[in-house]
């Protein structure tokens, strides 16, 4: 989450009880013929919120989307906005604005005409819809292209007007399909930390549907994670990246290392996995409410790896291999190990220092190890 | 180009074909000839360029010639029925007789006026009618699913396959006092008499409609479907009713189709010399029953064709408004 000087005031909601949620999406399936997308899905959305829905291609997350502006009607389940019901209300009398992956601006009109349109549905004066069109375009920052036509835009531009015509009619809730994804890198940085600003500055519960999960990290407050139309984990972007629930959440969220291993010793205060492949046992300080004897998958991640030529003492966390691929990429450096039994681990290691004297190399022997607060341990 | 072992006669032929095409690309004479072209200005692009306008300048550019060169030339008796423009006199010396009597008497009499504004008129009427008909069946068929979408477009497209000539016929039947039209309404006993149809410009209007309706919807067809459907969900969300949005996204951006349509009806409407002479009565007034007349019963070529052309001038110039209004709509679209 993009931080900002008043994240510290910030409550979190969806750890109050006592809290009304201001989205509630309750039980909601949606079927094409024989195919669901959406799997009885339900969340609460608290005001403020920036939440992201992510997941791959095909996963619900964009029907899901589509139900609450209300252009897909469930096939059941009920969604409900400040505590309205909102079964059966077309999307033009919904309190919700869009934000299309296509920017879906009408190319006949100038971005000034795009911008007013949510306004003029409303019957409001002239002067007013001028004033607000001009503010909203200040914020934005598209004030010198008023008299463009969308054509005449740059793709940046043109997400800004998507944006600016989405936000004109103060909706306390704006969904954003896919937002950054026809930028380029620099800008899509760039719009992420504007996004987080405007979301403050107009105080709009965003819904943001994405595939990208950098993306995900940077904007939401919280994350859902959706696979096969479903909701695999629910949490804050740091819960979701440290403590991956499942073998997919850690794989599909940042790069992991997952090693498959048996259950030998499980106290409250900490386990021990005895693992194959990876040729020796991992410690974990914090218990799992699992058999011992169980297969159980320990979560790697690649920074969290230590990298030495000489072993550290003790028994655990420990483990031999060869240095077999280097990747540098500037402000880190990316290792492929290969261990004893043939599994390659993914290393990264920050470039604190210009030129190393003594680098690590190809075809070194290496020890690989690690806290043991780093490991996780996800049994399905 | 190695050659599996199974191979379907098409694709043996495919084979054969791009072999051939290989070895004559390939070939030295090929290649030779191609850059002695291409040093000369002549590329592949350009011979394709110049395909359409050597056809163009075959088919239309010489007749309209001849028949500018007839309407300055004076009637005689003879074969043909007009005097030479140009002439030799003497070895070296080409005389041009340049006579504008025949458009002088266009403006005389007023009957090619009258003529001229009835077809205009005529033509907008049904260019209007196949508007407000083929609008509303084009974007049905646009909005339909794929399946029916193109069974829809057979129908439109099926009356083509009948002459054209059978199908005004086929109207008359309909349309005369005994006719199908009059024969069901007495018997519902809607009418106590049959009702005068035609021979009316009700009928030609009938006729006009029913034979251009498709030039209409074809290109509004074309136009609403590659819509981008978003944009109604777009304006749906930013809470603009459907009938609204249908105002305020869909027509304006249907525009370049309407005149595209409204181009292909009203062009060959004003023209039009078969529906008016079957269908409409002996005093319906259009300028190509005018030329006709001329050309068939006066035998006045120079004269028929001075209409041809006055015809051909007052049609340009709407065409190239229209052309450059389209060029416009299209630079926004893009």
């Amino acid at each position: 989450m993009v931080s900002s000087p008043n994240t510290e005031k910030k409550i979190e909601p969806w750890n109050d009880p006592q809290a009304t949620p201001y989205v509630r999406i309750e039980r909601i399936t949606k079927k094409f013929g024989d195919f669901v997308a959406v799997n009885d899905v339900s969340l609460k959305i608290y005001k403020g919120e920036i939440f992201c829905l992510l997941g791959g291609s095909g996963c619900g997350k964009t029907t899901l989307l589509r139900v609450l502006a209300g252009f897909e009607m469930p096939s059941s389940g009920a969604v409900f906005i400040d505590g309205q019901d909102m079964t059966g209300i077309p999307p033009y009398e919904r309190p919700v604005n869009m934000m299309f992956q296509s920017y879906a601006l009408f190319p006949h009109m100038t971005v000034e005409k795009n911008v007013a349109f949510g306004l003029e549905q409303e019957g409001i004066a002239r002067d007013e819809i001028r004033r607000r069109v001009g503010e909203m375009l200040e914020i934005v920052k598209m004030t010198q292209f008023t008299k463009r036509k969308p054509h005449q835009l740059s793709g940046g531009q043109r997400q800004r007007v998507a944006l600016a015509r989405s936000l004109i009619k103060r909706p306390k809730l704006l969904l954003l399909d896919e937002p950054l994804g026809a930028l380029d890198r620099k800008l899509r940085e760039h719009t992420q930390f504007e996004l987080v600003n405007i979301q403050e500055q107009l105080g709009v519960t965003f819904v943001v549907v994405t595939h990208d999960q950098e993306e995900a990290m940077t904007l939401a407050s919280r994350i859902a994670v959706m696979h096969h139309g479903e909701f695999v984990q629910v949490g804050t972007p740091s819960e979701i990246y440290e403590y991956p629930n499942s073998r997919f959440v850690a794989d599909f969220v940042g790069s992991v290392n997952m090693f498959e291993g048996r259950l030998i010793e499980d106290e409250p205060d900490h386990v021990r996995i005895e693992s194959g492949e990876l040729g020796g046992t991992i410690f974990i300080d914090h218990g799992v409410s699992s058999a011992p004897g169980a297969t159980v998958w320990v979560a790697l991640r690649p920074e969290k790896i230590a990298l030495t030529r000489e072993p550290t003492p003790g028994p655990d966390n420990c483990v031999r291999g060869v240095v077999k691929e280097i990747a540098y990429m500037g402000d880190l450096s990316i290792y492929l190990v290969k261990l004893a039994s043939g599994k390659m681990v993914r290393v990264t290691q920050p470039n604190t220092v210009r030129h190393p004297e003594d680098r690590i190399t190809w075809d070194e022997q290496v020890y690989l190890h690690w806290h043991p607060t780093s490991g996780v341990v996800v049994t399905q | 180009m190695a050659q599996p072992a199974y191979l379907s006669l098409g694709e043996r032929l495919t084979f054969a074909i791009a072999r051939l095409i290989q070895g004559v690309t390939h070939s030295e004479a090929y290649v030779w000839s191609r850059r002695w072209l291409r040093n000369r200005g002549v590329t592949g692009r350009a011979v394709v360029i110049a395909i359409p306008y050597l056809w163009l300048l075959l088919f239309f550019a010489i007749p309209f010639i001849i028949v500018l060169k007839i309407s300055f030339s004076e009637t005689q008796l003879a074969m043909p029925p007009y005097a030479p423009l140009l002439d030799w006199v003497g070895e070296l010396a080409l005389e041009i007789t340049v006579n504008l009597a025949n458009f002088a008497f266009l403006l005389t009499d007023s009957l090619y006026g009258r003529a001229y504004l009835n077809s205009v008129g005529v033509a907008a009427v049904s260019t209007v009618l196949c508007l407000l008909i083929g609008y509303p069946m084009a974007y049905g068929i646009a909005r339909a699913s794929p399946t029916w979408r193109n069974v829809l477009l057979m129908l439109v497209i099926l009356p083509f396959w009948t002459s054209f000539l059978l199908r005004v016929y086929a109207w008359i039947g309909l349309l005369k006092g005994n006719g199908v039209i009059n024969n069901i309404l007495m018997s519902l006993g809607v009418i106590n008499e049959p009702l005068v149809m035609l021979q009316t410009d009700f009928a030609v209007y009938v006729g006009i409609t029913y034979s251009y309706l498709p030039f209409m919807v074809l290109p509004l067809y074309a136009n609403l479907e590659k819509m981008d459907l978003t944009l109604l969900e777009a304006a749906a969300d930013l809470g603009c009713r459907p009938t609204r949005a249908f105002f305020r996204i869909t027509l304006p951006l249907s525009v370049p189709g309407i005149i595209a349509g409204a181009m292909l009806v009203f062009i060959p409407a004003v023209g039009e010399f078969v529906i008016p002479a079957l269908l409409g009565g002996p005093d319906s007034l259009m300028i190509g029953k005018v030329l006709w007349n001329e050309f068939f019963n006066n035998r006045d070529w120079p004269v028929a064709s001075a209409v041809a052309i006055a015809m051909l001038v007052l049609l340009v110039i709407p065409i190239m408004v229209f052309q450059y209004f389209q060029g416009r709509q299209m630079s926004v679209h893009r």
